[in-house]
């Protein structure tokens, strides 16, 4: 399947991944109206220092830790892709505690939300990918298939 | 065709059942559970007392999840022996034959003989949906609640019913809250936020005797009640293998594949004694994700597939009130500690390994944390700077970063 990767070395850390993500998650049609003001929870995020930075979102795990964790049942992983039932997470953190890559964090109302490769919102395909300005994160098969 | 038998309907039996199909699509599966429900969340009970949740949304798995996975679930059926020359499972009027069987029963609360507990009316455990269910019908917005107990049950409880019942005293025998997990210092922090949402305290004391709506506490402070909650602590269920003569201790003895010493019996979740590898020795790891992967390791082996599971360590993720707390893994060796505010960040390190660490507040990111305990990297590897607020990614080289964000995982 297709996944997200990350080339550091291309990386800018110029953040635009995570307004990309929070506008494609927002429901909302004018990015300026969904994000101007307003504090961001995107699903992806952007580490680093002066040196490196790289942007970190779900790994879609081949065995994800955070399915076999969540203590609401709220994880699944439909072809591939790892998702979470927001009408089910009590937001314990769980997840959070687990996931070896530090990939989830939880929305602005404390339930998590998390990458899931904008197949269902507006974009319908990664929005970090598409509006990457140095080609840093891509959208690719690669290695074996599950 | 190969049949499955899982005693319990927990997470560990659904994640045995998931492990067994991962395996083999076919073979029989047969469910013995106890309680009358769909599994639920059993951590979600809390949740739905303070209307976090519903019955519907805390189901564990949809509810064609049986249908799907094409086993039979004997609901309300209690298995009272197993035979193992027969090889079947006795149930009150029937048995069923096994090739395979999951010892998945969980764990009961534990009541000490406290004198006078017959004389309280409205006394309650807090485990199951049904007890949820049943101190639901008590709670009563001038209700004076007593929980014996501030560990994990005792104090969710709390924070589930505080907005329906009117005052809430929690006493233990412990001198701290969340004696199991957090020490001293942490203790005293969440304590303090405890109290500013409203629950009192009575530490290092605990009830001795009651007398209908009066608790006489070990100091001879008496505390006027009107429903009482027990949360002293669980014991595993372990009596259908120690029957057997099956090797047991505080739990069922599990190998690392979930065998116990009898031949063709697995157990898995809150009854089994497995290792836990932060401390190099076996115990019960009585924690929801650990039940779901040994049941999950259980089923692929019983299954004809080879699984081990032999990197579990205690953790826990939990809230109270807005306030966040995690802690993993073995309080081991030498501290280093970071501070703000309400927040305490205390890591424990011992052989050039991290051996635990509690988070209060900053829980951001904990799993690059939690991973390190686990996969026992050395810590001299990489470039862990214990006075950073939050965990990070640059603490690995560039190569094992590509590894993790460039390949599939």
């Amino acid at each position: 399947m297709k996944r997200v990767y990350v080339n550091e070395e291309w990386c800018i850390g110029c953040h635009l991944c995570e307004y990309n993500c929070a506008f494609a998650n927002s429901g909302m049609a004018d990015m300026a109206y969904a994000l101007k003001g307003k504090k961001i929870f995107p699903r992806i995020h952007v580490e680093g220092d002066d040196k490196i930075t790289f942007a970190v979102s779900c790994r879609h795990c081949n065995d994800p830790i955070c399915l076999k964790s969540c203590i609401a049942g709220a994880i699944s992983k439909v072809d591939g892709v790892v998702k979470i039932d927001r009408r089910k997470c009590v937001g314990c953190l769980t997840c959070v505690l687990v996931c070896p890559y530090g990939a989830l964090s939880p929305a602005e109302d404390g339930i998590m939300q998390k990458c899931e490769l904008c197949l269902e919102n507006s974009c319908g395909e990664p929005a970090c990918v598409k509006g990457c300005p140095n080609k840093a994160i891509v959208y690719e098969q690669r290695g074996d298939e599950e | 065709m190969k049949r499955y038998v899982i005693i319990g309907n927990g997470t560990a039996a659904i994640g045995c059942i998931e492990g067994i199909r991962s395996v083999d699509k076919g073979g029989k599966i047969t469910v013995i559970s106890e309680e009358n429900h769909h599994v639920y969340s059993r951590p979600l009970i809390s949740y739905y007392l303070e209307n976090k949740t519903d019955l519907q949304r805390m189901k564990y798995r949809s509810p064609d999840f049986y249908e799907k996975m094409n086993c039979e679930v004997l609901f309300g059926e209690k298995a009272v022996g197993i035979d193992t020359k027969e090889k079947k499972v006795n149930l009150a009027n029937s048995s069923v034959e096994y090739d395979s069987l999951c010892i998945a029963t969980g764990s009961s609360p534990f009541v000490p003989p406290f004198k006078g507990l017959d004389t309280v009316e409205k006394k309650f455990s807090f485990m199951t949906l049904d007890d949820a269910l049943d101190l639901e019908k008590a709670l009563d917005k001038n209700a004076r609640v007593l929980i014996v107990g501030a560990g994990l049950i005792g104090l969710k409880c709390a924070e589930g019913i505080r907005d329906r019942v009117g005052q809430i005293t929690v006493c233990d025998l412990a001198d701290r809250v969340l004696s199991s997990i957090l020490d001293n210092d942490c203790a005293a922090i969440v304590q303090k936020h405890l109290e500013e949402n409203g629950i009192e305290f009575l530490l290092g004391n605990s009830a001795d005797r009651f007398e209908k709506n009066t608790a006489f506490m070990k100091n001879g402070e008496e505390v006027e009640f009107d429903i009482l909650v027990l949360a002293v602590g669980v014991r595993a269920n372990i009596s259908l293998v120690k029957e057997i003569g099956g090797e047991t201790n505080r739990g069922i003895v599990v190998d690392d594949t979930m065998k116990t010493s009898i031949p063709d019996v697995f157990s898995a979740g809150d009854c089994a004694e497995g290792y836990d590898s932060s401390l190099g020795a076996r115990r019960v790891l009585a924690i929801l994700p650990n039940a779901y992967m040994q049941g999950h390791t259980a089923g692929v082996n019983m299954a004809g597939g080879d699984d081990t599971f032999d990197n579990a360590i205690p953790m826990n993720s939990i809230g109270f009130f807005g306030l966040h707390i995690m802690s993993a893994g073995t309080y081991d060796g030498e501290m280093r500690e970071e501070k703000n505010e309400g927040r305490l960040r205390r890591f424990f390190i011992k052989d050039n390994n991290l051996s635990g660490f509690i988070l209060i507040g900053d829980t951001q990111r904990a799993g690059i944390y939690t991973s390190l305990i686990r996969e026992k990297t050395p810590l001299d590897t990489i470039d862990f700077d214990f006075t950073k607020k939050v965990a990070s990614n640059s603490i690995f080289l560039p190569q094992t970063r590509r590894k993790k964000f460039g390949g599939v995982v």
